[in-house]
């Protein structure tokens, strides 16, 4: 009996014994597949990040002595009108995508998942924007606009009216600039809705057709509150968008008009790699990262929040 | 439909089909046209005389240098995201262990992350390592920020594999290399070719980091380039609608080639910029 439950003792021990060298077998396992991309990750993520928080208390030219200075250049940025000029041009540039952008791109969905000819040529067509890079869009929209030579202010003399400096002017210079934006991302958006408006069941329209609706009642009944999580989502991207902008602004703009058309990214840009103000400049960076990251934190928890609603419904 | 609802389909279709593609249009053709053709008539799309000077110009001028770079650090920063970001989505997908759910968020999180907040430290080190001004100083980088939304794609697709084919090779006494490179691999073909598309886009067209890493023209990208070449050569438009053209081809190519995966990879990562 008591050597019975000895071997069953012992054979449990091998067992579990087995079961340990399996376990840490699994663990290296795991650790080696996952190590090139995490130590890539940390090396070139998070490590600068915690290094931009860091250098953005110091007093610094990138080369010469690092002085702590504690909290002074946040204190200098909130007081800095071109750091809020900057904040207010992002502010711009969110509403832009909200309010033009994304119906734009709505827009565009709507035409190519209609009956119109064509199609398939018109999806290509509309898509090439968002495919050119951001530094040949700005070069060729600096042509576009040019006040003697560009194709738009020949359009407006066309008709009667009398050329623009478009990029010259403050005012009209940032207008230019989103206008450029709205040609690159609208085509982005669109291909969001197209997506998920292939989602929605065929059957809701059908019923629908039955009940007597007409195709704008569809649209405001079944098609738009379909959308509505696409929408919500990609407004909340627009502020992370915002903050990932440079290269339009600068190629189009850049240091040319006194401050008046910069945006975070290009701000930051100039005191840093222009003026070398390197701790002024991680401030600007650590400011633009706390924006992202709160922008992302709400985004998880209204996607949990949606997610719990779905479940209990 | 209505007649009248079809032509206003109709009259909206063609508004925004002259609002994207004009500027494409004008571009391509004043990158026909000769200097004195362009200032004899710049709107016309349709030149007169078509030329291809401003191309074997815009060549002599270093245009093969920058693109030859690009071609270089695009091909080998997307091999080494796929390979990475597959061994990677392997255990993220497949494996239960107890910080699975926190290193694929912190991946995840990673998409919304600006750039900007990388940058001097990025710049510090490659000073430090000796790496600023070469193309392998944007290796890590464009690796790095291409991880995230490949693991993202790729762990969502692998999860998808049928368990089956894993446990058979399991009962053969496959390892998880094994069953990694023989049987999960090779049936990824359709998310690796989204993420290679995918980051090839982002990839080639990148723009700061190269600005702030290279100086010398022999190691700059094509956006480097551009933007070098219209502070040289503003004057001359055709020229550089010529670079433009040429710089924005390859990428054009692979989407009317392969438009399914640009799409599916835009929708899965729904991140712009």
């Amino acid at each position: 009996m008591s050597t019975d439950s000895n071997v069953a003792l012992e054979i449990q021990k091998q067992a579990t014994e087995a079961h340990k060298r399996q376990n840490r077998k699994k663990s290296l396992s795991i650790f080696l597949f996952l190590v090139p991309a995490v130590i890539i990750y940390l090396i070139f993520i998070l490590y600068p990040i915690i290094a931009t928080f860091n250098y953005s208390l110091l007093d610094w030219n990138g080369m010469g002595e690092q002085v702590f200075i504690g909290l002074d250049n946040f204190k200098a940025l909130f007081t800095d009108p071109a750091f809020w000029l900057a904040l207010r041009n992002n502010m711009y540039l969110v509403l832009v995508s909200i309010f033009v952008q994304v119906p734009l791109g709505l827009l565009m969905a709507l035409v190519i998942l209609s009956s119109i000819r064509g199609k398939r040529a018109l999806n290509v067509l509309y898509f090439l924007p968002y495919l050119m890079s951001a530094v040949a869009i700005g070069l060729l929209w600096v042509f576009m606009f040019d006040p003697a030579k560009g194709p738009i202010n020949n359009v407006l003399n066309m008709f009667g009216f009398e050329s623009i400096s478009w990029l010259a002017s403050n005012n009209i210079a940032i207008i230019s600039v989103l206008i450029v934006l709205v040609w690159q991302f609208a085509p982005f958006y669109m291909i969001l809705f197209k997506a998920s408006m292939v989602g929605i069941p065929e059957e809701l329209y059908e019923a629908a057709e039955i009940d007597g609706a007409n195709g704008m009642q569809k649209f405001l009944n079944i098609t738009f509150p379909s959308l509505m999580p696409t929408i919500v989502t990609s407004s909340i991207l627009a502020v992370v968008g915002s903050l990932k902008t440079f290269d339009v602004f600068y190629i189009m703009v850049g240091g040319s008009s006194g401050g008046s058309t910069e945006i975070l990214g290009t701000y930051m840009y100039r005191q840093t790699f222009v003026n070398f103000n390197m701790g002024y400049g991680s401030a600007i960076s650590a400011v633009m990262f706390v924006i992202a990251l709160a922008s992302v934190i709400i985004i998880l928890f209204s996607d949990s929040q949606r997610k719990k609603r779905g479940d209990l419904a | 439909m209505k007649l009248g609802k079809k032509i206003l389909l109709y009259v909206l279709a063609i508004s925004l089909l002259l609002f994207t593609s004009y500027p494409f249009l004008y571009m391509v053709s004043t990158s026909f046209k000769s200097m004195g053709g362009f200032f004899e008539n710049p709107f016309s799309v349709f030149p007169k005389s078509f030329t291809l000077e401003q191309f074997t110009s815009v060549f002599e001028m270093g245009l093969v240098t920058y693109f030859i770079n690009s071609v270089l650090i695009t091909v080998v920063s997307v091999v080494l995201v796929v390979f990475i970001s597959a061994l990677a989505s392997y255990p993220l997908s497949r494996m239960k262990f107890r910080l699975n759910r926190p290193i694929f968020v912190l991946f995840l999180v990673g998409m919304m992350i600006p750039i900007h907040a990388t940058l001097i430290p990025i710049f510090v080190m490659s000073n430090e390592l000796g790496f600023y001004d070469t193309l392998l100083s944007l290796l890590g980088p464009y690796v790095a920020f291409a991880l995230p939304i490949s693991i993202f794609i790729m762990t969502q697709f692998m999860s998808e594999i049928p368990v089956e084919l894993e446990e058979a090779a399991k009962l053969d006494g496959a390892g998880n290399w094994m069953i990694f490179s023989k049987i999960m691999f090779p049936n990824m073909i359709p998310a690796i070719s989204t993420v290679v598309i995918y980051n090839f886009v982002h990839i080639w067209n990148e723009f700061i980091f190269a600005l702030i890493l290279i100086k010398s023209p022999e190691n700059m990208t094509l956006p480097i380039g551009l933007q070098k070449f219209y502070g040289e050569f503003s004057v001359n438009v055709p020229g550089l609608m010529a670079a433009l053209t040429l710089a924005s081809i390859p990428v054009i190519a692979i989407f009317i080639i392969a438009q399914e995966r640009v799409v599916s990879g835009l929708t899965s990562g729904s991140v712009k910029g």
